[in-house]
C-alpha cells in the first residue's frame, strides 16, 4: 500500500505542498469570471458553485470531520434563504442585515434541533435530521401569508453595499455579485480552516476517529456533537442566505430533502475527508446539472452513475483520488 | 490511606450476575492486578470502576468522594484514566496529535476555537513528556494506525498519561501481543510504577506479567472475589490453584 503524506484528518493543514494547492484554488476562484465564458459558464453559475460549495463544506464539518451524518441540511440552507428574504421583503433594504438574519434563523434552528437530537446516534440521528427538515419544509409550504407558500417568497432584491460613502452596486452586476459571494466564502472557509486547527476542531476529528476513546479522554461526546452540528448549520445557513440573494427569491424547494441529498452527494463526490473536496463536488454537480439538464430531464441519472462510480472506485472522493495520484 | 475504594459492588445483566458483591481498596502508589479465568467478570468490574456503566448496587469511592453515579467523563475529570482491551486510538492521526487531544482536554481547552502561543507551548510540553515516558518520541509524527501493535498500546497509555491521572486503569494491556511486544508494554508499566510512582490497576491474562509487576493481586471467579494478596500469597493459595488448574482444593 502506498502511504500518503496527506491523510484525511490533516487535509486542513497546509503540509508539504499545501500552500501550493491553496494558491491554485484561490487563483482559479478569483479568475473564474475571466475564463468560464469560454467553457459555457456564466457569473450566476459560478456563484452557485461557491454557494453550494460552502453549503457542502459546512455539512462536511459534521459529515467528514466529526463523522456524524445529516440528511437534513436543506433545513438550514433554506432557513438561511428565507431569513435573508424576510429582511429584504418585510424589513430593511440591506444585504449585510439580510445575511445576518439568514444566519441567525438557520443557526437558531440548528441549536434547537441539535439539542433535541444530540443524544441519538447513527441512523436515529440521521432520521431525525430528515424529520426536522421536512417540518421546516411543510411550514414554509403552508404558511402562505408569510412565506408565499408554494410560490415562494418573491418581491425582494439584494441591496447595494455601502462601505462608508463608497457604494458597491451588486444588484444587476453578476460579476460583482460573484466577487461578493467569493468574499463571504473566503471568510467562511478561513474560519473553518482555523476551527479545524484549534482544540475544538481536534475534538471533532477525535469523535470521527473513535468516539469511545474521546469519551474516555474526558470529552463529553453529546455536547461536542451538538457544537459540531451548530457550527455546521451556521456555515450552511450562510450559503442559504447567499442563495436567496443570488436568485432574489426563496422557495420551499430550498428546504426540501432533495437539496439535503444533493449537498451530501456533493460532499461525498468531492471527498469528505478533504477540506476542499466538497467544493470540487459542488462544482462537478452544479456544472453537470447545468450542462446535462439542457439536453435531458434525466440529468440526475447521470449524476447518479458518476456518484456510484466515485463511491465504488474512489471512496475518498475525487479530490482524495487526485491527491493520492500526486502523492 | 486509600485512593480507590469499592464496597460490595454488584452488576447484573438480566438474570446473569456478572459481578457479585466485590470489595477492593487500592492505596496510592500501588500496582494492583485483577486476574481470573475467562468470564470471571474482570472486565465488567473494571468497567464499573471507570464508569462505562453504573453498578446495580454497591459503592465506589475515589479519594474519599462517592463516584458511584458519576459519568465516565466526570470520573476522568477527577483523575481516572483508562485503556481498553482492544486498543482505542485515533488511527488516522499522528501519535503526537493523539496525545495532544488528550492533553488539550485535560487542560480544559477542549471547547476553545483558538489557542494562544503560551497555551500551545504548555500543551506541547505535556505531549513531549508523555512521548518521552512512553518512548515514542521517534514515532511522534507517524500515523498511529501504522505503528506496531506494541507501539499502539504504548501510544494509548501515553494518551492516558497526558491526562496526568491519579490512577491509571489498564484493561489487559498485553492482550494479543507477541513476546517482544509484551516485554515492551510490561516494561513501560513497570517504569511508570517504579520510577514515576503511578497508581495502577490492571486486568491481565499473562501470569508472568502479573506476578512480575503487581504489588497485590485480586482473583475473581464467577463474579466473586476468590482471593486477595501479594503475588507470593496468591501463588500459594490452594483455592486459586484449583480455579486455575482445575485440581481439587
Amino acid at each position: 500500500m502506498s502511504t500518503t503524506t496527506a491523510p484525511g484528518a490533516m487535509a486542513a493543514k497546509p503540509a508539504a505542498g499545501g500552500w501550493l494547492h491553496l494558491v491554485v484554488i484561490w487563483a482559479v476562484l478569483i479568475s473564474a469570471p475571466a475564463w468560464m465564458g469560454y467553457i459555457g459558464g456564466y457569473d450566476a453559475l459560478a456563484s452557485q458553485v461557491l454557494i453550494f460549495g460552502l453549503a457542502a463544506m459546512g455539512l462536511n464539518l459534521l459529515l467528514g470531520f466529526t463523522g456524524v451524518m445529516s440528511f437534513g441540511h436543506a433545513a438550514y440552507f433554506g432557513l438561511g434563504a428565507y431569513g435573508a428574504g424576510f429582511v429584504l421583503r418585510y424589513w430593511v433594504h440591506s444585504t449585510p442585515l439580510a445575511i445576518l438574519c439568514g444566519i441567525l434563523l438557520g443557526t437558531v434552528a440548528g441549536v434547537t434541533f441539535g439539542a433535541l437530537m444530540m443524544r441519538r446516534t447513527g441512523i436515529y440521528f440521521a432520521m431525525l435530521t430528515i424529520a426536522f427538515a421536512q417540518i421546516c419544509y411543510y411550514i414554509a409550504y403552508s404558511w402562505n401569508s408569510v412565506t408565499g407558500g408554494y410560490d415562494g417568497l418573491r418581491g425582494f432584491s439584494r441591496a447595494p453595499l455601502h462601505l462608508g460613502s463608497y457604494v458597491i452596486d451588486i444588484r444587476g452586476n453578476g460579476t460583482l455579485f460573484y466577487y461578493f459571494v467569493l468574499f463571504v466564502f473566503a471568510i467562511c472557509t478561513g474560519l473553518m480552516g482555523l476551527l479545524l486547527r484549534s482544540p475544538l476542531g481536534r475534538t471533532m476529528i477525535a469523535l470521527r476517529e473513535n468516539s469511545q476513546r474521546a469519551r474516555f479522554l474526558g470529552i463529553p461526546v453529546e455536547q461536542h456533537v451538538w457544537i459540531a452540528f451548530i457550527l455546521s448549520t451556521f456555515f450552511t445557513s450562510v450559503a442559504g442566505a447567499l442563495y436567496a440573494l443570488l436568485n432574489n427569491f426563496a422557495d420551499p424547494t430550498a428546504l426540501y430533502y432533495v437539496i439535503s441529498g444533493n449537498i451530501v452527494i456533493m460532499a461525498v463526490l468531492g471527498g469528505m475527508l478533504s477540506f476542499w473536496g466538497p467544493l470540487l463536488g459542488a462544482a462537478v454537480f452544479v456544472v453537470l446539472e447545468n450542462e446535462i439538464s439542457s439536453m435531458t430531464v434525466n440529468w440526475m441519472s447521470f449524476i447518479g452513475v458518476i456518484f456510484v462510480a466515485v463511491v465504488l472506485f474512489f471512496p475518498r472522493g475525487l479530490l482524495g483520488f487526485l491527491r493520492r495520484r500526486s502523492a | 490511606m486509600t485512593l480507590l475504594e469499592v464496597h460490595g459492588v454488584t452488576k447484573t445483566f438480566g438474570s446473569l450476575v456478572a459481578v457479585n458483591n466485590v470489595d477492593l481498596t487500592v492505596a496510592p502508589g500501588e500496582l494492583r492486578a485483577i486476574i481470573g479465568p475467562n468470564g470471571a467478570g474482570k472486565t465488567t468490574f473494571f468497567n464499573l470502576i471507570t464508569g462505562f456503566f453504573p453498578p446495580s448496587s454497591g459503592q465506589i469511592m475515589l479519594d474519599g468522594k462517592d463516584i458511584t453515579r458519576a459519568t465516565a467523563v466526570q470520573r476522568i475529570g477527577m483523575g481516572m484514566a483508562r485503556t481498553f482491551q482492544i486498543t482505542q486510538i485515533f488511527p488516522e492521526l499522528t501519535t503526537r496529535e493523539n496525545i495532544q487531544i488528550a492533553a488539550e482536554t485535560a487542560m480544559g481547552l477542549r471547547l476553545r476555537p483558538w489557542i494562544g502561543r503560551a497555551e500551545r507551548a504548555a500543551v506541547a510540553e505535556r505531549v513531549d513528556e508523555s512521548l518521552v515516558a512512553s518512548r515514542l518520541t521517534e514515532q511522534a509524527n507517524r500515523l498511529v494506525g501504522e505503528l506496531s501493535h506494541g507501539d499502539q498500546r504504548s501510544a494509548e497509555i501515553a494518551m492516558a498519561l497526558a491526562l496526568k491521572p491519579r490512577i491509571l486503569l489498564l484493561d489487559e494491556p498485553t492482550a494479543g501481543m507477541g513476546e517482544q511486544e509484551t516485554f515492551q508494554v510490561a516494561g513501560l508499566i513497570r517504569r511508570l510504577h517504579k520510577h514515576t510512582g503511578y497508581t495502577i490497576m490492571l486486568v491481565e491474562h499473562d501470569m508472568r506479567v502479573v506476578f512480575n509487576l503487581a504489588d497485590r493481586i485480586m482473583v475473581l471467579t464467577e463474579g466473586t472475589l476468590l482471593a486477595e494478596g501479594t503475588p507470593q500469597e496468591i501463588s500459594e493459595n490452594p483455592a486459586v490453584q484449583a480455579a486455575y488448574l482445575g485440581t481439587a482444593a
